[in-house]
């Protein structure tokens, strides 16, 4: 199989009548994080939803593994885990049903006793029996992240992955994207929040026009 | 390698959306209640005449069963939608058609199988003969699943638009009249002793027409409308 690379060609992005960019070409390597930056409303999500394959782009196309993502959609949806604003866990079950049906989902198997210790090593074994419900923005945050492990995905898109952490898990999160990457994986993220990336192979990508101080 | 990883999707989705709704069984009580509400109101607007009952109720029923799917129809996928775990199934490796039929098939489970258990008290109330209301559970079988897959593609079209469930209404309540008229056709026919089974026949076949093309259709429009 050819190398796992996610590469971008001449894409442009149009939302309603606006253009948000065009002709952005990028590639993420393995072992590479994609760090995207950009203001509020200049399209870092709307880049993100191309990538996953969500919405289609007005011009280019997204690659994986060399071939574009629309002929190879099935290869392309195990291989990737997408996190988005919204965390897609249901407020009516616990923390382990919703890893559960997550995997079943995803047509992964499931270990319980596997899915349980992720979610202790996020902080919730507390919480591994109550409706997601009452559990805090951040708890489901980490319930959310628990999932994108359990998944195994090689190529994560995360879409402010570090909204409603506080700094434990953010710290928590960053050793995760390190040993995603040293284990080969790849990574995309946007992120208005400072993030050590110390010693990671970091690819930063600036969306829109408006230049942005320089994160940590 | 493909066809039990297809099938155990499928499951999936189905033991899914019918543990969400045994936790939910407030909404899940509301379409019910609405169907026994609609079909009471008639017998009290009309008068009590038995053969006037009789004669109007096999249509009231369908009525009240078609109003009480689509009470539920718009929420398909809208909640799904509003936690993001929609996304999640769109993007899993698995077709977004077997997410639909999926869906579909779990929302006649729960919807549509409780007016079958309803229906033949209601029938008692219209003063419906036990050949008629029998008629009337047959043809309610073949008749709720189209409720529910054609109910997809307008709770699909309609998903994230403002007053949604309103459009969905207006969208969808003419594709079920052909299932309307052939149902409570079927019942009147027995009525009437001229048989069932070519309204029987016609709706089966809807239901075979239904089953192939709506989850296509509804997959479309799912991801036009995740956008």
């Amino acid at each position: 199989m050819t190398q796992p690379t996610l590469s971008v060609h001449d894409l442009a992005c149009v939302r309603g009548d606006r253009l948000l960019f065009k002709g952005m070409n990028f590639q993420v390597e393995a072992g590479e994080l994609l760090l995207v930056q950009g203001g509020n409303g200049q399209g870092k999500t709307s880049l993100l939803r191309l990538l996953t394959g969500l919405s289609t782009p007005e011009a280019g196309e997204v690659c994986w593994r060399g071939d574009s993502i629309r002929r190879q959609q099935e290869t392309y949806h195990r291989e990737m885990m997408y996190l988005g604003h919204a965390n897609g866990i249901k407020d009516d079950l616990n923390p382990v049903e919703n890893l559960r049906f997550a995997a079943g989902l995803q047509g992964c198997a499931f270990d319980e006793n596997q899915a349980i210790a992720t979610l202790r090593n996020q902080g919730l074994s507390r919480c591994l029996d109550l409706p997601c419900r009452v559990l805090s923005f951040g708890q489901r945050r980490r319930v959310a992240l628990s999932a994108l492990l359990l998944a195994g995905a090689l190529l994560w898109i995360l879409d402010e992955p570090l909204t409603g952490l506080d700094i434990h898990a953010v710290a928590l999160m960053e050793g995760l994207i390190r040993t995603h990457l040293a284990a080969g994986g790849l990574a995309v993220a946007t992120t208005h929040q400072a993030f050590n990336l110390e010693g990671m192979p970091v690819r930063r990508l600036l969306v829109g026009n408006v230049a942005i101080p320089e994160l940590a | 390698m493909a066809e039990p990883s297809m099938h155990r999707f499928l499951l999936a989705v189905l033991r899914r959306d019918l543990t969400l709704a045994a936790r939910r069984r407030g909404d899940w009580l509301i379409a019910q209640f609405f169907f026994v509400m609609v079909a009471s109101l008639f017998p009290l607007g009309v008068g009590p005449e038995p053969e006037m009952l009789a004669r109007i109720g096999p249509g009231v029923l369908w009525v009240a069963a078609t109003l009480a799917s689509l009470l539920s129809l718009s929420r398909l996928f809208a909640d799904d939608h509003r936690d993001g775990s929609l996304e999640h199934m769109v993007l899993s490796p698995e077709p977004t058609v077997l997410l639909v039929l999926g869906k579909s098939l779990a929302h006649w489970l729960i919807y549509g199988i409780p007016l079958l258990l309803i229906a033949p008290i209601l029938g008692l109330q219209f003063n419906l003969t036990w050949a008629a209301i029998l008629t009337l559970e047959i043809s309610l079988l073949l008749g709720t699943p189209i409720l529910s897959l054609l109910g997809s593609v307008g709770a699909a079209l309609t998903l994230g638009l403002r007053g949604g469930g309103v459009l969905l209404t207006l969208l969808i309540l003419p594709l079920y009249v052909p299932a309307l008229i052939f149902g409570a056709g079927a019942v009147d026919g027995v009525m009437a002793g001229t048989g069932a089974e070519a309204h029987l026949s016609l709706l089966g076949a809807f239901l075979v027409l239904s089953l192939l093309i709506s989850p296509w259709i509804a997959a479309a429009a799912l991801r036009v409308s995740l956008e």
